[in-house]
């Protein structure tokens, strides 16, 4: 009712009304930058009025970079399955649940090992985890089969979509709750995590450092796999025009069980991650779906570097809110953001304005 | 030698019957074109033939094999190439990997046939990593152009080749039609821009109303005097259409 | 056959009548209404007199529940069966209708109390202040998600109620000062409990209240289910009439093929959003509904499980775009989501062969339940149980 969507065509740039021009100004991509760099300055003053020290807020980025790494490995994930196959996978963070779970189930087939040098780790877990990636990247795959393709074969609108991914991951979710009780636990209870100086007083825990670097590892595999092999250019191609894809011949099936396998297995690595940072719960997925929606959206569907970026700005903008603000709250800042990117440029940063 | 045989087809969207008993051949290394008003169904029989509609009836031959009921992938296989209307490239990829694409059938080296397109297209030589949405219609033409020659098809589907781009810009993608057809590539095209592509055909068809109306050489259809009441006589094929 | 008895089946008519009206939907209007009454008083009447107690009593809050899952089911219908708007959070009108209906019928915490409960007001006004309040705040909160993406893509709009309704359920879970979260808020009064009470309602005429003389606190339930199924009712006779305008017409037209609505001149914006907000109107109301059954509730009580997507499974295995299959999916589903706590406790010994911790975790089958659920709806049944209408829209 207080819309103000006129049903003319946009008119040329010289008969702008002031409103559409302001409006037009805002949505540029600089204005974008410029607004999501506001937040973020917003947000440090707020916490400066709050008398949280400069050395607190610096520690607080460098946790949100961290935390952001995490969430790139599920947004990736999701932006691709989301542009590729036009699914809005509701059961993304569930699928990030499930990949944390069967880290935990895998390390508990194997022997406990040492930790490796300063992690709280042993080998196990990296191998728990990979297997748990294999494992996660083929569930996705066949959910995909016994669910989702009949809707594309049904050629169904993309809600309907989003809804049966709410319905594979209340599965997921059931099936952790019933393995696993409602409880959080840890990979490695009961072992000492101490944390060393990074710089300047910032103090991180080395697991923290390895989350990251694994984090850029895969993000860098990921890059080459879209940029320089031909599986990734036919996904790309796929994004840009499925109808393109097909008619061009590329083998949209075959392009299917790759967007599944490399999103499936991202988010179990993402899962497994934070379950190291933190802990595992079984809400813990479905928590972070909010984040990472506001980090692709952010970042333009269906572009993964742009989820990338998306996925930090996130991570640091809940993480330094906490400084004045209840950290439960980190979902719903991630919220606000996503809706002030909705306000200003729907497309996100990335993409082409309408 | 006749290449593409479309026999009698009958078919249209959920109940609505768009085309009836259209009959066409194209025989190798021809230039065939397709014209006829708005609606009367020219694009469909592209979907048709390329297998993006089923057809109720009838059957399409292609190269001896009965192509009817193929997904597209396997007709691209069997040397049938499609440059859709609009929307034709990938924009986000560069020219190089539209190219590329052109050819995920095939598995091994593309180097050759990459730098054959750009011998025949030398403009895309000089932008091959540009990203395609950047460029203009014309280029952009010429990249689905250039994909669709990428596994050296026997024949491509041109929907409209000249659809939005500048009359200059039209000359010369006709001029590229030619040099194609040179090459050795049959063509089917759709074409709203009637008198010059019944001036670039060997032969034409006029469809209306989803049926086939008149046929023959494409020069003797532009002097036929039915054609031009209909299709060309008032109507100032305008290439901005 | 004493007077209790009787004013037990009148409170119990409004349910069973409805449903007769519904049976007997070859007769015409007048006839089928009048004939529906009779009909769900002499059934209410015989339930009241031969249906031992306890079952009677489970009967009734059965119904009372399921009526106000077909409130919330009705309001989604609007937003998705006549709109096509994809809400995932319902929980957040659900729990903003709940809380705000408590907020204005409580008093604020006094004396000793107020130590350990806190909120943001408390008016003490009557129960139908409370329940108008709900659809209105909820109403402004869809107000408040819906500008910035309801002009968007459909699935920004289901992104951004799921964050609204998580954003919901934060703040009723974390914010003390507003409505004592994370504890529950208590003493939420039951409307016309008085009736229950001795002495009855001081301002009713005397030969009503004498009416009451044999109530007593247990049989509350039918006042409740009385005033539930009325708003049901309601809900309902608004809605039917409201499809079948000129204003549903748009609606369904806009769902169909918007491009052409949109070139006929109507706004199509402005009837997205009304629809939108006349859907979380009917949920909130649900809210308030549900708060003055429960007496207390906390934030929990809205867990996007039982607060969301039970509701669209109810919608979804009823038929969407129907109102009956609305209420019709409500009260299976009802069925089915009580019925698994017997079968889960049927089951509990398999699961403790299985292993010794799966008894206590059972209750999580549910989960299981609602998602195998949807998806089989959506793949084997993606119309419902009975299909949408074809409205004929009368003129006007």
């Amino acid at each position: 009712m207080n819309q103000s969507v006129s049903n003319t065509p946009p008119a040329p740039a010289t008969q702008l009304r002031p409103g559409e021009r302001i409006k037009r100004i805002l949505g540029s991509r600089t204005a974008g930058v410029v607004i999501l760099l506001l937040v973020i300055l917003a947000l440090i003053l707020v916490a400066n009025a709050q008398g949280v020290t400069g050395n607190r807020l610096l520690s607080l980025t460098v946790r949100g970079v961290m935390l952001g790494g995490i969430l790139s490995l599920g947004a990736i994930g999701l932006t691709l399955i989301f542009g590729v196959l036009r699914i809005p996978n509701f059961a993304h963070g569930d699928l990030m649940t499930g990949g944390a779970y069967l880290g935990l189930l895998f390390v508990g087939f194997m022997p406990m090992g040492n930790p490796i040098g300063p992690f709280s780790f042993g080998y196990e877990f990296l191998i728990a985890m990979v297997g748990s990636m294999a494992v996660v990247g083929v569930v996705g795959y066949l959910v995909d089969r016994m669910v989702f393709t009949r809707l594309r074969n049904r050629k169904s609108a993309s809600i309907i979509f989003a809804m049966s991914s709410i319905g594979v991951a209340l599965i997921i979710r059931s099936l952790v709750y019933l393995g696993w009780g409602a409880d959080f636990t840890f990979f490695y209870r009961g072992r000492p995590r101490p944390s060393i100086e990074l710089f300047a007083g910032i103090r991180v825990r080395p697991d923290q450092l390895f989350i990251l670097g694994l984090a850029l590892f895969l993000i860098f595999l990921v890059y080459l796999l879209l940029e320089h092999t031909k599986m990734g250019k036919a996904m790309r191609a796929t994004a840009d025009n499925p109808d393109l894809a097909r008619v061009t011949g590329i083998d949209t099936e075959r392009v299917v069980m790759w967007t599944w396998i490399i999103g499936g297995a991202l988010a179990a690595a993402g899962g497994v991650m934070y379950g190291l940072d933190s802990q595992l719960r079984p809400e813990m997925g479905w928590l972070l779906l909010l984040p990472l929606f506001a980090s692709v959206i952010l970042g333009t569907i269906g572009n993964p570097y742009g989820a990338l970026v998306g996925a930090l700005v996130i991570g640091i903008v809940w993480q330094t809110s906490s400084a004045f603000l209840d950290p439960a709250y980190g979902p719903g800042v991630a919220f606000l953001v996503m809706i002030l990117v909705l306000l200003f440029r729907p497309e996100g940063i990335f993409g082409k304005p309408r | 030698m006749q290449l593409l045989k479309v026999d009698s087809i009958t078919t249209g969207y959920g109940e609505m019957e768009v085309l009836r008993d259209v009959t066409l051949e194209v025989a190798e290394n021809e230039i065939v074109s397709i014209i006829g008003p708005n609606g009367a169904g020219k694009s469909t029989v592209m979907k048709t033939v390329f297998g993006l509609l089923a057809p109720w009836q009838g059957s399409i031959t292609f190269d001896g094999t009965d192509i009817s009921g193929f997904s597209p992938d396997r007709i691209v296989r069997e040397g049938m190439c499609l440059v859709p209307q609009v929307d034709n490239v990938f924009p986000t990829l560069t020219v190089e990997e539209n190219l590329e694409m052109g050819a995920f059938v095939m598995s091994g080296p593309l180097k050759e046939r990459k730098e054959k397109i750009y011998d025949i297209f030398p403009r895309l030589a000089e932008r091959r990593r540009q990203r395609a949405g950047k460029m203009s219609g014309g280029e952009r033409q010429m990249v689905a152009m250039g994909r669709a020659l990428m596994l050296d098809p026997k024949m491509i589907l041109l929907d409209e080749p000249s659809a939005g781009l500048a009359p200059l810009i039209v000359d010369q993608i006709f001029e590229v039609i030619r040099q194609i057809n040179d090459s050795g590539v049959a063509i089917l095209m759709v074409e709203q821009n009637a008198r010059k592509s019944l001036e670039l055909a060997h032969r034409g068809y006029v469809l209306a109303s989803g049926m086939n109306q008149v046929d023959g050489p494409g020069t003797e259809l532009l002097d036929d005097p039915e054609v031009a009441r209909l299709y060309l006589g008032g109507e100032v094929v305008s290439a901005a259409s | 056959m004493t007077t209790t008895t009787l004013v037990k089946a009148f409170l119990l008519t409004v349910p069973v009548a409805f449903l007769a009206t519904q049976l007997l939907r070859s007769l015409p209007l007048l006839p089928r209404i009048l004939l529906g009454i009779v009909a769900g008083f002499g059934v209410a009447l015989a339930a009241v007199l031969w249906v031992p107690s306890g079952i009677m009593s489970y009967l009734v809050s059965f119904v009372i529940m399921a009526s106000i899952y077909a409130v919330l089911t009705l309001g989604l219908n609007v937003q998705w069966g006549y709109t096509g708007l994809f809400n995932i959070g319902i929980a957040a009108f659900f729990a903003v209708g709940a809380f705000t209906s408590a907020l204005f019928t409580t008093a604020p915490p006094s004396g000793a109390l107020a130590a350990f409960s806190q909120q943001l007001f408390g008016f003490g006004a009557p129960f139908l202040v409370g329940l108008i309040a709900a659809g209105i705040v909820s109403g402004l909160l869809a107000l408040l998600i819906a500008g910035p993406t309801l002009r968007l893509r459909e699935d920004y709009l289901a992104i951004a109620t799921i964050g609204i309704a998580e954003v919901t359920r934060l703040v009723f879970q974390n914010e003390r000062w507003l409505a004592n979260g994370p504890q529950p808020m208590r003493g939420i009064p039951q409307p016309l409990h008085c009736l229950v009470e001795n002495p009855v309602c001081s301002w009713l005429p005397g030969p009503i209240a004498g009416l009451f003389d044999g109530f007593t606190a247990r049989d509350y339930t039918f006042v409740y289910l009385f005033i539930a199924s009325l708003v049901v009712l309601v809900v309902y006779i608004v809605l039917e009439r409201a499809i079948r305008s000129p204003w549903g017409r748009v609606l369904r037209a806009i769902r169909e093929e918007e491009s052409s609505v949109a070139m006929s001149g109507k706004n199509v914006a402005a009837f997205r959003m009304q629809s939108f907000i006349l859907g979380a109107i009917i949920m909130g109301m649900g809210g308030s509904l549900y708060a003055h059954y429960m007496v207390s509730i906390d934030y929990s009580h809205f867990d996007p499980l039982y607060a969301t997507f039970l509701v669209w499974v109810m919608l979804m295995l009823g038929g969407s775009g129907n109102n009956r299959g609305a209420i019709l999916g409500a009260f299976l589903i009802w069925g089915v989501w009580t019925g698994t706590t017997f079968i889960i406790d049927l089951a509990r010994p398999a699961l403790a062969a299985i292993s010794s911790d799966l008894p206590a975790r059972g209750p999580y089958l549910r989960y299981l339940l609602v998602g195998l659920l949807l998806l089989l709806i959506l793949l084997y049944r993606p119309k419902g149980v009975i299909p949408e209408e074809k409205y004929v829209s009368q003129p006007g």
